[in-house]
């Protein structure tokens, strides 16, 4: 007790923390402007609005999976080398060699959590019409971030290299290459031919431009690693920081009038 | 392949903790009722419950095929025969519509969780077969069991609160969710509870990770191609869809529709009322059609695709062997062919390869008229036709673009069933069919 009271007292922790513990009601909402991670919240909230039967806790949990991924990847990021060459055994090092190789179970699981959490949060969100006005927007953005969390999933799922990878990828992004216009097996790409040359190839098309290439190959397996790690995170590290920014702009967790 | 004795022993230690888990379960939910809600009986009836899924635990680690809990080979057959994609997709319709309409029937708590029992027993019987359990089990494979059942639980959930408020609107009372609107303080009451979801959550994913090693398959090879490939099971309901549409709708055109649609959602729903709480009939339209989107033609097709779709993506039965020699007819007809030939009795018409390219398009014109007039009339006949009769009070309300961008929107989504209900009654393969322009639908 003497030892907590000590530190607590010391200059060091006083920088920190520039109030006393939140043990009283105007500590506990000093902490709530103070706290750099904390004022994303408000101070005081409806009752009704932390229900968990109300909320699921599901946009939360989605938020935190994508910290355990981000945590867990980079981690990952110290093994693993995205060439033809090292990429398959480096995942199976980490498997047989890796001490406490539960690493890449926890993200990949992660991941699939947090596809589940995201469409579970949307549920939720449909299901109580928090998406009409004034949270219109604040939707659509959650809708991308939707787009973007199953971009992530699938760039991922690329990486280890295995037989389920490659031809997984490869089932999905034959689709680009039926892209109306855009892919050389999609409807009226024979539109696009300038002076007899035609403009969409298997080398030039939608399907080429995801893949770096004509078929799932190494410049793939660069492309999607630059995606999953560093351009998708951006994008979406960007996006939530909005998304938790309008909740509170449109008026806090909603609520009936 | 029939289950053997090899199988079953490496089950019984898993349908064991499994059965002893429901148990468990099951015995705290009946001391909940017995000392918190004063529910005697139903308490008597959980614990006999509870000691009944003891003796199943103990059965199932017997791990002998003479012992251990599962159904009858003659179901499962008879599960095999009655199941394909017609039955299915009809049969998971007919169960949505059910629940729905007596909502306030299957909401009632001991009867949800009567259901769920009898879903989680139903597992544990299925687990016992090979075929079942070899397709359940694959890694990838358990985060779908996971989502079907909190889907499952949180339908619950949030139908449970609309009913309540439903049945306090209709009274004149305010939502639920407006009684208990005092406020506080967000630390202590939110940050903690936050924690504690962050620590339940790290543990759930450790104890996964543990028990259940990530897949890793043979090295990528470009030359051999498994069957069934499969996209990433997020993706299955789309690839299911190529069963009836080309890669260009299935894959391109209408997940990018979805994804609009869901962004248009907000300015497309004008309706005021139901607005941050749970309600159904506030909000019926809007609630059956998303609902529809969602659990029919999202989830559904989901497992389908993953559970009931192997080898050369032909349909198999939950209890049967993904035989990569089962041979499927296939009979799909083209429209232009069902009219030009077979309803006519005359041949397709064609044009000479040296003709000038207006008779070409005309004769592709031609050619495709029965599909153009019928999709003609789908997509620009009936928006303002509905427009004046089922739509009229959206149309007064939404204004000419709003109502046009949400008819054509449904018509898209529509045209998804539509064309399953056509392949399966007509065998149609293509409304349109323009191989010249890679252009069938």
């Amino acid at each position: 007790m003497a030892l907590g009271e000590t530190i607590r007292n010391s200059q060091i922790w006083k920088s920190i923390f520039r109030h006393p513990m939140p043990l009283d009601r105007r500590n506990r909402i000093v902490v709530m402007l103070t706290n750099f991670f904390l004022h994303l919240h408000p101070v005081s909230i409806k009752k009704q609005g932390i229900a968990l039967s109300f909320t699921w806790c599901m946009g939360g949990v989605t938020f935190f999976l994508f910290l355990v991924e981000t945590v867990t990847g980079v981690l990952l990021m110290f093994y693993y080398r995205p060439t033809l060459e090292w990429a398959y055994n480096d995942i199976l090092a980490l498997r047989d060699v890796t001490s406490l190789g539960i690493l890449r179970e926890l993200h990949r699981w992660g991941a699939h959590a947090m596809v589940i959490t995201t469409w579970l949060h949307m549920y939720r969100v449909f299901l109580t019409g928090s998406y009409k006005p004034p949270r219109e927007f604040n939707w659509v953005i959650g809708v991308i971030l939707l787009l973007l969390t199953l971009l992530l999933s699938f760039t991922g799922y690329l990486l280890p290299w295995d037989q389920l990878a490659i031809w997984a990828i490869t089932v999905g992004s034959n689709m680009a290459r039926a892209s109306p216009i855009l892919g050389y097996e999609g409807p009226g790409q024979q539109l696009l031919t300038i002076g007899g040359i035609d403009m969409i190839t298997d080398g030039s098309d939608a399907r080429f431009g995801l893949l770096g290439a004509r078929f799932v190959g190494e410049e793939t397996l660069n492309r999607f690693y630059v995606l999953h790690c560093i351009a998708i995170p951006l994008a979406v590290a960007l996006l939530l920081a909005i998304h938790f920014w309008r909740v509170r702009k449109d008026g806090g967790i909603s609520g009936p009038l | 392949m029939h289950s053997n004795g090899l199988f079953l022993k490496d089950v019984a230690g898993f349908l064991g903790g499994y059965y002893t888990a429901l148990a468990v379960m099951n015995a705290v939910a009946a001391y909940i009722l017995w000392r918190r809600k004063h529910q005697t009986g139903w308490a008597i009836v959980w614990t006999a419950f509870a000691s009944a899924l003891m003796v199943l635990a103990s059965l199932a680690m017997s791990g002998s095929a003479a012992w251990v809990p599962a159904l009858p080979q003659a179901v499962r057959s008879l599960v095999n025969t009655l199941s394909g994609p017609v039955n299915y997709t009809a049969g998971t319709t007919a169960l949505l519509l059910i629940l729905f309409v007596f909502r306030k029937f299957f909401v009632q708590p001991m009867v949800a969780w009567t259901v769920l029992n009898g879903a989680l027993v139903l597992m544990g019987l299925s687990m016992a077969d090979e075929n079942f359990a070899s397709i359940v089990m694959k890694p990838d494979n358990v985060p779908i069991v996971g989502l079907v059942f909190l889907l499952a639980f949180f339908t619950w959930v949030a139908t449970k609160q609309a009913v309540v408020n439903d049945e306090r609107i209709a009274q004149g009372l305010p939502p639920m969710e407006k009684v208990n609107d005092e406020k506080v303080l967000v630390w202590p009451d939110l940050v903690y509870t936050e924690l504690i979801c962050m620590v339940g959550v790290t543990a759930f994913l450790l104890v996964w990770a543990i028990l259940l090693q990530a897949p890793l398959e043979e090295p990528a090879s470009s030359v051999k191609t498994p069957n069934p490939s499969k996209a990433p099971w997020y993706f299955l309901g789309l690839q299911e869809m190529l069963v009836y549409f080309d890669p260009w709708y299935a894959g391109v055109a209408l997940p990018s529709m979805v994804i609009f649609g869901l962004m248009a959602l907000p300015y497309l729903d004008f309706n005021k009322k139901g607005n941050g709480y749970y309600s159904i009939a506030e909000r019926k339209f809007s609630y059956l059609t998303f609902q529809f989107g969602f659990l029919e033609l999202w989830i559904t097709l989901i497992i389908l695709g993953t559970f009931l779709r192997g080898p050369n993506w032909n349909f198999f039965g939950p209890f049967e062997y993904w035989s990569p020699y089962k041979v499927e007819v296939l009979n799909n007809v083209d429209l232009p062919q069902m009219f030009w030939v077979n309803l006519l009795n005359r041949p397709l018409p064609r044009v000479a390869a040296d003709a000038p390219w207006y008779a070409h398009v005309g004769t592709i014109l031609l050619r495709e008229s029965p599909g153009l007039l019928i999709m003609a009339a789908y997509m620009l006949l009936l928006p303002p036709l509905l427009a004046v009769t089922a739509f009229r009070n959206y149309f007064a309300k939404m204004g000419f673009i709003r109502y046009m961008v949400m008819i054509n929107l449904m018509l898209l989504m529509l045209t998804l069933p539509l064309k399953m209900v056509l392949r399966w009654t007509l065998n149609l393969k293509y409304l349109i069919s323009i191989p010249e322009f890679s252009l069938n639908f």
